[in-house]
Order: structure tokens, then sequence, then C-alpha cells
């Protein structure tokens, strides 16, 4: 493991004038050894991914490379004319990227896109080339190959996209592979099968793998070696296990904490008295039919019945497609169930009309996923928060009052009210939600996959803010992510619900150290990282 | 199976939608001032009081307007878009007379406008930003300004009368005696100058959308795919780029069909073009609506029929289209 | 708004649209000063050139008519018809679109099938019928645009209306229990401005292109003078006298023009984010 592949020395990139930094990466050096996993680890911004574009010649046009090298071959791949950096690319150095619903040409059929890879270096005939071609889909463990090279992107799932793609990378046995997040728009489960896949080929292979992440719990899984990123900059590096268990700078300690660890604490068992009772709740959807076809049919919410207590947390956690967040959305009504019924403080949600409806809302409210579409980017802070209360019969100089003293309560400071969305940033964001949320003084309040889309260390100022607010309030709240790790750290009790069903519910220790339903102990299985955030070593990359 | 399915809705679709235009019609002629029949018979013909007879009697002027509304919509079911006075024929044989022109210029412009739009928009896109790319959006902007009359009108004045390059009037030589293969190149000359100036303005139109589209789509995550392949751009440019560009550019080019029809009455008329647009001028000069009527339902229904064929076109390049999960 | 400012002034073209239409809109204002004796006395004897006869500029027609005064007085009617028309068909595509993009079911079905009933039939087509069979005046003229022209804005409106009901502030909006009403006109139609300005002001340049054409078929109304009206009246003397076709023309290209490169500034202005250059 100790031939180095590539060696980058004084990397930097310009980012145009007016951007809010000089350099998107400064001077940074590493290398990287033949079939090793390096991971480089980041949160947005850091210049990571930026590094992979550097490499393989793809920067966006306002980034220039503003000096250093890469060696490559003895040659320095920055300063080659283009047509010897197009020759590297996809033969020498092949790249996945984060978005597999996107990175295919949806008009051509996966086995020509994958046959173009060696088109594009002039090899082979095309009945060879649809050999290979045939023999990578089946390397890459896609299902019934014979079908997958004749179907279009649309025709596969997201997993299965990420294998066409990792498929086109290998195609022409590159030195290294360059992954770009691979794994960030993936199902849980999912992402382990490809981190298996990723980890499996690089044996087989002997390849190089430079892992983007921004995952520790994937570092953990797969890395040899780690570099920790933060504005450009390397600020640590290190065999994996040791920057894990012992990390030197500030940064990656922070970085580390801020990881929801699966030690479960121990609730209190809380018994008063409910906030939210669901009995028997059904949602189906039907698409298409008509002209004599079938309806296609989705039970997103299938008999599902559950409780929760005033002052408790409840977390609901599932993949993508498991209802988890149709069951949120019908609870405010924001989706009509077929039957059943939503009892918030003795009042059925589900049996109001429009009227009684608009007034009953203000029992439960919703913190929302998305901090940028959360918002009306045309209202000041204020009139986002007040607007309900008004709404509600409130006076209308109570209701601002009001909205100032929760922005200091979530830590905005009063000012904020008078400011504009785009002023502030994702985690700030997030909190605005959560002061708009409390202005309508909840029963319940839901928060949908909230800290979903932030960065670790701001999600753990967010996760923190809910924690002391509960204790302060004595909120009760419907946590929904798909994150188990994150759902460990702030839920008394855990419900995992699979294709609108409620699998299992239960006090989160117990969810989580013994695991009745066999899909939870899936579930918990595919965390990456598990094995060393219980305490242990990393698992897979000392295997090898 | 599913083609035959989706054409035999839209078929379906066409049907209604020609129907509500022959009842819009019948509306527009109870909603123009004046005797009903006097308005289908034409102002100009207004004297002859026994055609004007004739026609509220075959209408029943003087039956409930749903029965008039019935009879009206069978004659026109049976092809009988009722008779031009001015003209003394039916009106749906001279429709069908000067059809032939009509498809000749519209579909020849629309050809033109089609091929040198997207060649433009692409070679602009591949210069964005410089001068080449600043030359075309230029251009197609000053067309997508212009006139269509006016560009006719200015192509006549230089093509014809000052260069004498180009006939500047008719379909054919009067007279010439051509036949054959000569004929063919004689209609041909003829033909170059309607079929490019009505073109002009929807090649602006195409230009501007595929250059747009062009660049977006350079924009996505599987173009980079395509790159990280190490395809030469050119290639990456017309598989993967352009490809997926035309889909909006087919999907406004069939939108535009309705609007080249509405062209080619200026165009036939500038270019004295013996088609159904300048039928329709002639009409308007008359005060003939019947005859106006029946040129606007079968363009309509031309369009209709264009927008079948796009349709089914989109269909062919995305195969996401219609497929069955 | 500054920030509005700083960008639409950057771009060049927009800049010269400013001014040319600005120039348009002068002319149009001050006609009957320059020409107290409005476009239609006859000043001179026919078929005078341009730039040869002092007080005609720009010649005089076949009636002996100035061109130049003509001209003027074209001005006021196709900016007219133009931005009414406009208005007209924004007050129809707006509602339309907006309630049909924000309740869906059979009342977005039913508003979509009606304007596609529109948008099929040959817009142009259907203007010439409406303007003959109504008789040419101003009123039926801008209707004729008017209906002619919604379609594109009921779709454009719905689409815009349909993304922005699925984000996330609109579900806030109804969990803090505001009508329906409320939420769509204070909620969504604001934030659905800049790409309906846009489109306005494209539509503007083509109810003028409408217009005149309309009016070179004669069916302008006989009253008023129009550019188009002139075009069509010299289009049988083209041979022998080319500027009662040239400057009339002229007029239409520079108007609509300006208009466009109005509509793409403010569109570049309004949705940063589409940056035209296509490189981020």
């Amino acid at each position: 493991m100790s031939d180095t592949v590539l060696r980058i020395e004084n990397l930097t990139l310009d980012l145009p004038s007016g951007a809010d930094r000089a350099h998107a990466v400064h001077d940074l050096s590493f290398t990287l050894a033949r079939g090793e996993v390096l991971c480089v680890v980041g949160e947005s911004g850091s210049g990571k991914s930026m590094t992979a574009s550097a490499l393989m010649g793809l920067l966006p046009g306002a980034v220039t490379i503003g000096g250093g090298r890469a060696i490559f071959g003895g040659r320095d791949v920055l300063a080659l004319p283009e047509a010897e950096r197009r020759a590297l690319r996809g033969a020498k150095i092949g790249m996945i990227f984060q978005e597999p619903m996107t990175a295919l040409n949806p008009l051509m059929r996966i086995g020509d896109q994958i046959s173009e890879v060696f088109e594009a270096h002039g090899l082979l005939t095309p009945t060879e080339r649809r050999a290979r071609a045939l023999a990578l889909i089946e390397e890459v463990g896609l299902p019934d190959p014979k079908k997958i090279i004749r179907a279009y992107p649309f025709q596969l799932s997201g997993g299965q996209r990420q294998r066409a793609m990792i498929a086109m990378a290998l195609a022409l046995e590159p030195e290294i592979l360059i992954a770009d997040e691979p794994t960030t728009a993936l199902d849980v489960t999912t992402q382990a099968q490809i981190l298996d896949l990723i980890a499996e080929i690089r044996q087989r292979h002997g390849m190089a793998v430079m892992f983007i992440t921004h995952d520790f719990g994937v570092v953990a899984e797969i890395a040899d070696r780690v570099i920790v990123m933060r504005h450009g900059e390397m600020v640590e590096t290190g065999p994996a296990a040791e920057v894990l268990a012992a990390p030197k700078h500030d940064y990656t300690r922070r970085l580390l904490d801020a990881i929801p660890s699966n030690a479960v604490p121990r609730p209190d068992r809380v018994t008063a008295a409910p906030a939210l009772e669901i009995r028997n709740l059904r949602k189906t959807y039907r698409t298409g039919g008509g002209w004599g076809r079938a309806a296609r049919e989705v039970r997103a919410i299938d008999d599902v019945s559950l409780t929760i207590a005033k002052g408790e947390v409840l977390g609901l956690v599932g993949e993508s497609g498991s209802g988890k967040s149709t069951l949120g959305r019908a609870v405010v009504r924001l989706v009509d169930p077929d039957s059943g019924r939503i009892l918030v403080g003795g009042e059925d949600m589900a049996a109001l009309d429009a009227n009684a409806l608009r007034r009953a809302r203000r029992r439960v409210q919703m913190v929302f996923q998305d901090p940028y579409a959360s918002l009306n980017p045309r209202a000041r802070i204020l009139r986002s928060i007040s607007e309900g209360p008004v709404a509600q019969g409130v006076a209308k100089r109570d209701a601002e009052a009001r909205a100032r003293e929760l922005l200091e309560v979530v830590g905005l400071g009063a000012d904020a009210a008078d400011r504009y969305p785009h002023e502030f940033s994702g985690g700030q964001r997030q909190r605005i939600g959560i002061a708009r949320a409390l202005a309508m003084d909840p029963d319940l309040i839901i928060a949908d996959e909230a800290v979903s889309a932030l960065d670790v260390s701001i999600q753990a100022q967010v996760l923190d803010l809910l924690r002391d607010l509960r204790a302060r309030l004595g909120l009760s709240l419907l946590f929904i992510t798909h994150d188990l790790r994150v759902a460990a750290q702030l839920c008394d009790r855990i419900a995992v619900m699979q294709k609108g069903r409620l699998v299992e519910i239960g006090p989160v220790d117990e969810v989580f150290l013994n695991p009745r339903d066999p899909y939870t102990r899936s579930l918990l299985d595919a965390v990456p990282g598990a094995s060393w955030a219980d305490g242990g070593s990393p698992a897979r990359a000392e295997a090898i | 199976m599913a083609i035959a399915t989706t054409v035999l809705g839209r078929l379906i679709k066409a049907a209604i939608t020609l129907l509500a235009i022959v009842v819009l019609n019948f509306l527009l002629i109870h909603a123009a001032p004046g005797d009903p029949a006097a308005v289908m018979a034409g102002e100009a013909g207004a004297a002859d009081e026994i055609f004007i007879a004739q026609l509220r009697e075959r209408f029943g002027l003087d039956q409930p307007l749903y029965v008039q509304l019935w009879n009206y919509v069978g004659n026109i079911i049976q092809f009988d878009l009722g008779y031009s006075y001015r003209q003394g024929a039916p009106v749906f044989d001279l429709i069908m007379e000067r059809l032939p022109a009509t498809l000749l210029l519209t579909l020849t412009a629309f050809g033109i406008s089609l091929l040198f739009g997207v060649a433009m928009g692409v070679a602009a896109s591949a210069r964005v930003g410089r001068a080449g790319d600043s030359v075309i959006t230029g251009i197609a902007l000053l067309f997508y300004a212009t006139p269509l009359y006016w560009a006719a009108l200015m192509a006549v004045l230089v093509f014809s009368v000052w260069l004498g390059w180009l006939p500047g009037f008719g379909y054919e030589t009067v007279g010439g005696g051509f036949t054959g293969l000569s004929r063919a190149l004689d209609i041909l000359k003829h033909l170059i100058l309607p079929a490019t100036t009505l073109g002009l303005f929807f090649m602006a139109v195409y230009t501007r959308m595929t250059r747009a589209s062009m660049l977006e789509v350079a924009q996505m995550d599987f173009v980079k795919t395509a790159r990280a392949k190490g395809l030469p751009d050119r290639v990456i440019r017309r598989r993967h780029i352009l490809r997926n560009a035309l889909l909006p550019v087919v999907t406004l080019a069939g939108l535009q069909a309705g609007q080249l029809v509405g062209g080619a009455v200026l165009t036939e008329t500038v270019f004295a073009w013996p088609g159904i647009g300048r039928l329709m001028f002639e009409s308007l000069q008359a005060r003939d609506y019947n005859t106006l009527l029946g040129v606007f339902l079968i363009s309509a229904a031309m369009v209709i029929l264009f927008n079948i064929v796009t349709d089914l076109v989109y269909r062919l390049i995305d195969p996401r289209i219609g497929a069955t999960r | 708004m500054s920030d509005f400012w700083s960008r639409f002034s950057r771009n060049r073209g927009a800049i010269l649209g400013l001014v040319l239409l600005a120039a348009v809109i002068i002319v149009a204002l001050i006609a009957p000063l320059i020409f107290p004796k409005g476009p239609w006395q006859m000043v001179q004897r026919p078929f005078l050139t341009p730039f040869a006869t002092e007080g005609l500029p720009l010649g005089t027609d076949t009636l002996g008519r100035d061109v130049a005064a003509g001209l003027a007085y074209g001005a006021r009617v196709s900016l007219l018809v133009g931005l009414v028309s406009t208005l007209v068909a924004l007050a129809i595509g707006v509602p339309l679109g907006a309630v049909a993009g924000y309740y869906g079911g059979w009342v977005d079905e039913a508003a979509m099938r009606f304007t596609e009933f529109f948008q099929t039939i040959p817009n142009f087509a259907l203007a010439i019928v409406l303007v003959a069979i109504l008789e040419p005046t101003l009123t039926s003229i801008t209707l004729a645009i008017a209906i002619v022209s919604w379609p594109p804005v009921a779709r454009l409106v719905r689409a815009e209306v349909l993304s922005l009901s699925k984000r996330e502030f609109v579900d806030a909006a109804q969990l803090a229990g505001l009508s329906n009403r409320r939420i769509l006109l204070g909620q969504i139609l604001p934030n659905a401005m800049s790409p309906i300005i846009v489109m306005a002001s494209l539509m503007v340049a083509t109810a003028i292109l409408l217009e005149s054409s309309l009016a070179f078929l004669g069916l302008g109304d006989p009253n008023i003078m129009s550019w188009g009206y002139m075009i069509g009246a010299a289009r049988t003397v083209i041979r022998s006298a080319w500027w009662l076709s040239f400057f009339p023309g002229l007029a239409i290209v520079i108007t609509v023009l300006a208009l466009n490169l109005i509509g793409e500034g403010l569109n570049d202005a309004m949705n940063p984010h589409l940056n035209r250059k296509g490189r981020a």
C-alpha cells in the first residue's frame, strides 16, 4: 500500500472576485496510494468537491487553478493540454457523482452509456463494447443484465443508477476512482450496499479511491486514511482509525462531537396524558388508471395507530417512501387521510370541516425540511412569524412583540424580525422556522426532517436548541427523520415505518438495543460506522 | 399498442376541439352586427334577396337557436362549409383547391426555420459570451422584432425589384408553359422568397429557444458525467446536450404551428401566393364571411393535425413519455 | 430594488431598449404638438421622396399626406393597443392560471382544457375572424388581441403557482390558519410577479406586431392612423415608392425590438440565478 499514485502539491484554486472568499482551496497537499481509500471529509463549502473537479479538469468556468501541481504518472495533470487531460478522464481517473437521478442521460440506454466510455477512448469494436458493458453490469451487481443494458435511466432506482455509474467509472479499469458523495442521496440500506460494492471493487481491481463525504460514519465504514477540510484548507490528516479515535485538531473534534453517537440515552418513561392520538389511520395514493388501465396503488399510511404523550419526543424513522412524511402531513391535514382518527386535545382533526380546521390547526405546528423553501422570500421575518397568531385573532401588537421575544428564545435576537429570509443561513432559517411554530403556542410540533439539510455542526446546534426548548417549555414533539443516529439523540421513543406500516414502536433504548422487527434490525445494521460509534474500531477498513 | 391508444385519444380530443371551433363560428355569425343570413352571404351580396332568402330557409333562421346550431354542425360534418356567393363556388372546394400551395409554403418555411434556427442556436451556445454569440443573438433579436409582411415586402423590393434575382409574385410563371422538372424548378424559384420571409420570425424563435435550452442542458449533471468519461466536446454537444435540448424546441415547434398558418395569411397576401391565406385575405376584402370562417376552420384542423404529429415525434425522442414503469 | 436596478443597468441592451422606447413614447405624446394638422390631411403633392422637401423629412404618401406625421400618430395606436390588450390578457390569464394551479383537481382540468383550446386555434387567424366579424374598431382590435394572447399567461401563472404552492412556506401559511384566498394573494402571487412582468413586457411587443399585421390586412380602425395601415396602403406601390413601406416598418421594428430588449433585461435582473451567460 505504499506506492503513490497521485501526489497533490500546494494546490490552490481561485474563486472569482466578488465571491465570499478568495480561494476555494488553499495550499492543499496530499498523496494517494495504490489500493487505498482516502476519505476527504468536510462540510459544505470546504472545497472538497472542488479538489476533485480540479483533478478531473471539470472545474466550473469561474474557478481557476491558482497554483500547485497534481503529479499522476510522472506528469502534472493540471498543466496538461486539454486533449491529454481528456485522454486521462475515464481511462485513468474515473469518477462517480452524488445525484444518481440526474447523472445519467435520460434519453440514452444504460448499455449505450457504458459502451460510450470505450468509444470515447477509441477502444474495441461495437460488439465487444456491448459484451464488456454486459459484463460490467453484471459485475456491479445489477439484476437481469440483459434487460438493464436496454433500459433507460428512468426505469432504474436510485441505487441501481449509482451502480450503473460505477460500471461506467470501472469500464477502463482506472487507477484512481473519485467518488463525490456517492451515497449521500441514497437511503441508508442502499448506501450500505453501495459502500460494500466500492470496497469490493477497490479490493478486486486494486485501484485508489478518493472518497469525498461529509459523513464521519461513512469514513469509519470505508476509509484507510482521512483528510479533514475546512474553508478550503486541510486541517487534519492521518489514518482513519487514529483520526476517529483521537482527533488532533479542534475542528475535527467538534465535527466528531457533533455526530449523534449511538450511545443510547436512557429516557424517562413519560406517562402524562396524550398530546396526540392516531387511531387506524390510512391513506392510499392511486396514480394512472383511466383508458382501461389499472391504477397503481401505493399505501402511504397503512393502518397506523400511535400515541404521543404530553412532553414526549417521539422519533418517526424510515427510508424514503416509508410514509413517515405523509403521516406527519396527515396529522396536520396537509394530506387528507382516507380513514382513521387524529385526536389532538380531544378533537378529531380528521373529521373537521375547512373552517373548524383553520382554527384547530393552531394546536399542531410543523418545522420543515428545506430551510430555503420554508420561509416566504418576500416577507420580513416578523410577518412570517406573526401572521399566524394574527389570523387566529391575536392583536397585531401582541403578536409582533411575541415574535421578537421568540426570536430571542431561539437564539437569533429580536432585530432579526425586520430582515428578510435571504439574509440568514440555513441553520438560522431553521431557528426562524422553530420560532414560527412556537408562536402559535401549539400542543405538538412536528419536525419533518428538520435538520437533514444542514451540515453536521449546524445540525448539532439545532438539535441542542430543540432539546433546550423541550426542557424549558415541555414541548411535545413528533420528530420525523431518516437518520437513526439523530433520532437516538433526541427521542424518548422510536417508531419505525416501512412501506406505510408501523413495524415497531418502543422506548429508544429497547428499539436500538433489542429491535424486535427484522426491518428495524436491517436499518440499524446499515447505519454507516455503526460499530465504530459503538466504541469498536473501524470495521471494514481494518479487514482489508 | 400504447401509441395506438394515444393516437386514438388525440383524435377524439381533436374532434372535440374542432366541434368547439364550429360552435364558436356559429356564435360569431350570430354575434356579428346585422342579419346572420346577410353576414353569411357577405355584404356585397346583400342585394341579392333571393339568395338571402335561400340562406334563411336553409339554416332555418326562424327556428330556435339550438336547431340552427344543430343544422349548422350537421352541414359541416358533411364537409359542407357553405357556398361562397362572391366566388361562385362551394367554400370547401375553394379551400381544397388552394390548400396544396399553402401546405407547400408553410411546410417549407417550417423546415427552413427549424433547421437554421436549431443550427444557429447550437452555434451561438457553443460561443456563448463571445462575438459569434452576440452576432447570432443580435440577428435573432432583430428578426424576432420584424413584422412578417414587412420582411416580405422588403425582400420583394431588394431581391425582386432592385436585384431582379427572384420572382416576387405568384406561384409559378404565368403562361410559362413549363412541365415536369422545369415546372418544379420554376415553382421552387417562386417559393424561395415567401418561404424564407415566412420562416424568418420562426427561425428567430427557434434560435433563441435552442440556445437557451442548450445552455441549460449543458449545466446538467449527466453532461459532467459525459465529460468525466473523456468524451470529446463535440460528441458531448451532439449526443448528450443537443438531443436533450431539442425536447423543449419540439414542444415549442408544435405550439408554433398555428402561428405559421396565421403568418401565411400575410405572406401569401404580399406574394400573391394562391393558398388559403390569400383566400382568407380575399374573403376579408369581399366581406365573404362564409369563406372566411371556412378557412379558419380548416386552418385550425391543420394545426391540430400538426400537433398530433409533433406529439408522436416527441414520443419517439423521449422514452420517458408513455412508457409504463 | 437598488439591486434590481444595478443588475438591470449593467445590461447594455436593456438600457438601449429603454432609451428607444422612451423616444417612441415621447413622440407619441407630443405628436399633436409637432403635427397639429393630424395625420390625415393632404399637405403636398403625393409621392414626394424623403429628405428632399423642407418640412417633410420622410416625404408624402399616395394621397399627399405627411409620412412623418403618420408615423408619430401611429406610435400612439401601437403603444395604446399593445398596453391595453396586454392588461386585458393579464386580467384573463392571471386569475385563471392562479386558480387552476392552486386548487388543482377538476378546476385545473377544466381551466387547462379551456386554455388548450384557445392555444390550439391559430391565433392570428382567430384575431382576423374576430375583428372582421365584430367590425374593426379600436375596442374590437384590442379585445381580439387580448383574446388570442392570454393562454400563455394562464399557463405560466399556473406553472408558477403550482411550483410555489409546493413550497413549505405555503404549508406553513396553511398551518397558521390563513384562508386560501389570503395564501394565494398574499403569499404565492407576489412571488410569481417577476416572470409575469417579464412575460408582460414581451407580450406588449407581440401585441404591437399583431395590431400592425391586422391593420396591414385592412383590419385597422378606419379612423385611426397606424403603422400597419400605412404599409398596407403602400404595398401596391412598393416598386415606385419604397419609403412608404420602409419607414413605418422600421418604426415597428424599433419599438418591438426595444420592448424585447427591456423584457430580456428584466428577465436577467429579476432572475439572477438564471445567468444568461450560462456559466456559473
